[in-house]
């Protein structure tokens, strides 16, 4: 270990500190308001470093981590997210008696395992990072302590101990083949390898290993734990789990199939191609049937988990600079979707947090009792359809541009037919807002911190519907460190 | 000089317009005099740094100034980027834009006193000479179509202010439906281009080389060009699309001046002129242009020799005089056309103005119940006088000189179009000094209070002249209607000979001493008459009317243009056939496939999420079912 990998390490360490920092200060602090601010404020030490180290492109502890583009978008991405959550977090939090300290801290805890599963190059890293999200996550998701939020959580700790297990094995049988675990290493151990399917112990470990990661992106068919976690979290985790957790999974799957089984002689862009098809469809024909909005948005992101996949599935489709468009198509999605969908939840939260309910039927009138609010979940769930000007409608262009680019023409219109069917589910939200009559003419209070989170997000998702570039940009230079497969 | 000194051109009334709606209205809407004082302020600014860019670009090489442009967006090999053109085109509509705006805006100031209204009415204000000025930078067509759309958007809100008057309403609906059709014929030029050129392009300058070098050529680039013309004939309000902008009179009448010198309407010819070069690479496209502007002329103009509503009149010399400006252009006379439009800014802004001014003290547009307001508003009157005499193509005043230009090269490429130009000459100068004899001359005949009551009860002893905030933009105006030709005359006075013309590198036209002065005398010819009807009487307008007959009221009923296109084309035609065909088509089919994914969602969303029965071993089970379908998958199909 050299000094300077600590340097790398630094936006994980500084934010590890800070989630210990939150901890004992719930000890000493009697406004439990102030455990928020810290957390949010700290959060500017991981971004400063975050942002000093770009540019910087090499690997630290012996391989273990590697510093790039790559790794520091999605670190940022974290960071934004995280914040987000948090500030949506307060209002929440509030009614917990104890443990709001642990809350924050968890949080954050949750935020390094995935800026780690980002940056790690070798596959014990990975399963580590990811272990550190999973538990982290599964904490929270018990955090209401009442029998659902228990249920969900112990569903979401058996499955993921179950995914976790299944990777294991397939890293164990990869490793026996290749002799490493370090990601460039696998690399070159199979280049003996000529085909894979001759040597039936690696595919088995390498569908281990997408098993694994497809539980995290919840993906079908790995997507069972969704709807029942997600209606038990607490909604801010819920939200956390449906964006970051997410966007990690795709983390780890592009550095993985990117630089480990890259050069391999096996399709694994159909194997995606197929998966985006099933998951896209599964995903959004379930969801019509929902009466819940937290389930209906739960299986809508395994829809998004689909539509993401596209943009895996696009392995050679390069733009005119020689750009990857699939997977800087997946980050922006990424970028984009977690804007959209941070909105959706915390309109959720802000709604659910008066009126106790989360059944869509409960959104009656919304547009009368609380205009702002339903107009800004409005906003967000057309962008989540992909109507313009938001940011799900260029993500939505972008991801299947690279597709149809991909020689993938059915794949886009797939596509194309699932962001048809979604609007019926996601326009009927808007449509009971609007035209069905309140059962109340109550209005509908939110906090500062929650309309302030709100507004970033509506902002954000409307932002990137008219300005894309700037995070395309960022995109492309991320996606330019990946080797071409 | 800084990429941002000339990007604020347009963001500063841009700004104006997001403080006045989100700051001073929510806040201060007690203080209605400060969003005058910024938009007026705004725009002022906007004015001195329009000044700086002309001065930047008559000294700059090529008469351009190059910035750099910026990425916006990229779909796939399509890379849109943004940037602003800076040329002599430019910084000539800049002035004119910022020139009118400002004035405008310093008359609104006493126009609009005491209207509920009157944050709203300066947010609009600002936010049309913003997305007007954007169109006129704009370096590529995504953008320039984006400011187009904003231009229109603008007008619809502006016609439509007093939107509890029907009648405004539904002028607000006509001009944004009507320009709506030839935007679409702008919008498929864009899409067009997109199948045209390779690597795909929208910029501009890159368009023009394209057209010049031929790369573009053929049925494409007149494809191209007549889709361009289609958006510019919506806009500039030109044959058969022209019947919005008589209605558009509903909006507040600095609001017509506006839409009618600097922005709206002038889009359309700035369009065409923007994109000359592709133009010129299409005979047939420029015959176009050149019969559509010379039909309009004449055909317009006969309209308004018959209404009485003085703004109408106002309306209908608009459309004639914008056809003279695309028979300029369509005949290749481009420094003329943009000469004319230059001119015309400033002495149709004062008209209108006028006719505000008079109708502030009246209560009535309409010249039947005006009259002998030359006592009671003296300025008001030596302004609108000068300003005729510019229309009416009167030596020395402005619009003589660019009407000339244009007359002159018509009559080198077209005979035929040169007559009807020539009669056009005739009934402007005819029906502005109809208008100024009935309005100013005689007896005053009572207002607003005799348009409704029958008995005359002359209230004379109320008219007064406007105030200053209003004069002095009027003043100012009418100066520039006298000295405006100063930039384009044939001889050198101050400048040197045809200057606007050698900055826009256009061809100067020459002068005739013939044909300027064929076309003064039947301008001279045109007032003698309207004297002799309006003014001495000598012939009674009844009998005149009546010698017309039929073809009076055809002209009187505006050629029933509208009434063909609402009763025949969209009652008969639109609603009765295709509405009631779409209308069955949405019920049996679009119906019927939205019940079916309700039908969809309950018959299989509901057994799949069966499978959901919350077990966990279930769950896992489908793990491992999952884990050994993907690896049969690949033994099977991966071989």
């Amino acid at each position: 270990m050299r000094t300077v990998d600590l340097y790398y390490l630094s936006p994980e360490i500084s934010l590890s500190i800070l989630a210990f920092a939150v901890i004992i200060l719930d000890l000493f602090v009697q406004r439990k308001g102030w455990l928020a601010t810290v957390s949010l404020l700290g959060l500017f030490v991981p971004t400063a470093l975050t942002l000093a180290l770009w540019g910087v492109r090499t690997t630290a502890f012996n391989g273990f981590l590697i510093v790039d583009e790559f790794s520091l978008f999605f670190k940022l991405l974290f960071i934004v997210v995280a914040a987000l959550v948090i500030l949506a977090s307060q209002d929440y939090v509030s009614k917990f008696p104890r443990m709001q300290g642990e809350y924050y801290a968890l949080v954050l805890l949750a935020a390094v395992g995935m800026m780690l599963m980002a940056a790690s190059g070798e596959l014990i890293t990975i399963y580590i990072a990811l272990e550190l999200n999973a538990l982290s996550l599964c904490a929270l998701v018990c955090f209401l302590r009442d029998a659902r939020s228990s249920e969900a959580s112990l569903k979401f700790l058996l499955l993921s101990a179950i995914s976790s297990a299944v990777m294991l094995y397939g890293m164990a049988l990869v490793f026996g083949l290749t002799g490493s675990t370090s990601l460039r290493d696998i690399a070159a151990g199979l280049v003996p390898l000529k085909r894979l399917l001759d040597e039936p112990a690696l595919l088995l470990g390498l569908t281990l290993i997408v098993a694994g990661f497809g539980f995290k992106i919840s993906t079908v068919p790995f997507q069972m734990w969704v709807p029942d976690v997600y209606e038990g979290a607490p909604t801010p985790i819920t939200a956390y789990l449906s964006v970051a957790s997410k966007a990690a999974g795709f983390a780890v799957i592009l550095r993985v199939f990117y630089i480990a089984f890259g050069g391999m002689d096996l399709d694994w862009g159909m194997l995606f191609a197929v998966l985006s098809a099933v998951s896209m469809t599964i995903g959004n024909i379930v969801a019509i049937a929902q009466s819940n909005i937290k389930r209906m948005l739960g299986y809508s992101t395994i829809a998004h988990a689909g539509y993401l996949m596209a943009g895996l599935a696009s392995v050679s489709a390069l733009g005119i600079g020689g750009e990857f468009l699939g997977p800087s198509g997946v980050l922006f999605y990424l970028g984009a979707y977690a804007m959209t969908n941070l909105g959706a939840f915390i309109a959720v939260i802000a709604i659910s947090n008066k009126t106790g309910s989360d059944l869509i039927a409960d959104y009656a009138g919304m547009a009368r009792r609380t205009p702002a609010l339903a107009f800004a979940l409005a906003f967000c769930l057309i962008s989540l359809v992909g109507i313009p000007p938001t940011a799900g409608f260029v993500a939505k262009i972008y991801i299947f541009n690279a597709a149809v680019q991909n020689g993938l023409v059915w794949l886009a219109i797939i596509g194309v037919v699932n962001s048809v069917i979604s609007a019926y589910y996601y326009i009927n939200v808007v449509r009971v807002m609007y035209l069905r009559p309140a059962a109340s003419e109550e209005a509908v209070p939110s906090t500062m911190a929650l309309r302030s989170a709100l507004l970033i997000s509506v902002a954000g998702v409307f932002l990137l519907g008219i300005l894309p570039g700037p995070l395309m940009r960022l995109a492309n230079i991320a996606v330019s460190v990946l080797p071409v497969p | 000089m800084p990429e941002l000194a000339i990007w604020s051109i347009f963001f500063l009334p841009i700004i104006s317009f997001l403080v006045i709606s989100f700051l001073l209205r929510p806040f201060l809407n007690d203080k209605p005099r400060l969003s005058g004082y910024l938009a007026v302020l705004s725009i002022a600014g906007s004015l001195l740094l329009s000044f700086w860019v002309l001065s930047e670009v008559i000294n700059a090489p090529g008469h351009r100034l190059s910035l750099p442009d910026h990425e916006w967006a990229m779909v796939g090999n399509l890379t849109i980027r943004v940037g602003l053109i800076v040329d002599s085109l430019t910084a000539v509509m800049l002035i004119v834009v910022t020139l009118v705006s400002l004035m405008v805006q310093i008359y609104s100031q006493g126009y609009m006193h005491g209207d509920p209204g009157y944050h709203r009415y300066f947010a609009f204000m600002s936010l049309f000479t913003g997305s007007m000025l954007g169109l006129v930078m704009a370096d590529n067509l995504i953008m320039l179509y984006v400011f187009w759309e904003m231009v229109g958007l603008c007008s619809y809100l502006l016609i439509g202010f007093w939107y509890h008057r029907p009648a405004a309403a539904a002028a607000a609906k006509k001009a944004f439906i009507v320009t709506r059709f030839g935007d679409l014929g702008f919008l498929l030029a864009i899409l067009f281009v997109v199948f045209q050129t390779d690597p795909p392009t929208f910029d501009i300058e890159r368009l023009h080389s394209l057209a010049v070098a031929g790369t573009l050529g053929g049925t494409a680039i007149t494809l191209l060009a007549l889709g361009v013309f289609a958006g510019a004939m919506g806009k500039s309000a030109q044959f058969p699309l022209h019947t919005w902008l008589p209605d558009a009179m509903e909006g507040p009448t600095p609001v017509s001046a506006l839409i009618h010198a600097a922005t709206m309407v002038a889009a359309g010819v700035f369009l065409v002129a923007r994109m000359f070069p592709v133009f010129e690479a299409s005979p047939q496209a420029m015959t176009t242009v050149s019969v559509i502007g010379g039909v309009t002329a004449v055909f317009a103009a006969t309209m308004g020799l018959v209404v009485y509503d003085m703004k109408r009149v106002m309306a209908y010399s608009t459309i004639s005089q914008l056809g003279y400006m695309m028979l300029g252009l369509g005949v290749g006379a481009y420094a003329a056309g943009i000469f004319h439009l230059f001119n015309h800014a400033f002495f149709k802004a004062l008209l209108f103005l006028g006719a505000g001014s008079a109708n502030h003290t009246t209560g009535t547009f309409d010249m039947r119940f005006m009259g002998g307001l030359r006592r009671y508003m003296p300025w008001t009157f030596a302004t609108l006088t000068v300003a005729s005499l510019s229309l009416a193509g009167i030596p020395p005043f402005s619009g003589f000189w660019s009407k000339d230009e244009i007359l002159l090269e018509t009559l080198h490429k077209n005979q035929a179009l040169f007559w009807l130009a020539l009669v056009g000459v005739f009934m402007t100068a005819f029906y502005v000094f109809r208008m100024m004899f009935m309005a100013f001359g005689g007896k005053y005949r009572g207002g607003a209070s005799a348009e409704h009551v029958t008995q005359h009860s002359a209230h004379s002893h109320a008219l007064h002249e406007s105030p200053p905030v209003m004069v002095v933009p009027m003043l100012v105006l009418g100066v520039l209607s006298v000295i405006s030709g100063v930039v384009n005359l044939p001889w050198s006075f101050g400048l040197p000979p045809h200057w606007l013309a050698d900055f826009l590198g256009g061809e100067a036209a020459g002068f005739d001493v013939n044909l300027a002065g064929t076309s003064s005398l039947v301008a001279a010819l045109g007032i003698f008459l309207a004297y002799a009807i309006y003014s001495a009487r000598w012939l009674s307008a009844e009998r005149v009317g009546k010698l017309f007959g039929p073809i009076y009221t055809l002209v009187y009923r505006k050629y029933y243009f509208d009434e063909l296109y609402e009763d025949l084309i969209v009652t008969r035609g639109l609603y009765r056939n295709l509405s009631f065909a779409l209308d069955w088509f949405d019920r049996n089919i679009i119906d019927n496939v939205v019940d079916g994914m309700a039908w969809l969602g309950r018959n299989v969303g509901r057994p799949v999420s069966r499978v959901q029965t919350g077990q966990v071993q279930v769950y896992g089970i489908g793990i491992s079912l999952g884990i050994l379908l993907i690896l049969a998958a690949f033994i099977i199909f991966g071989r």
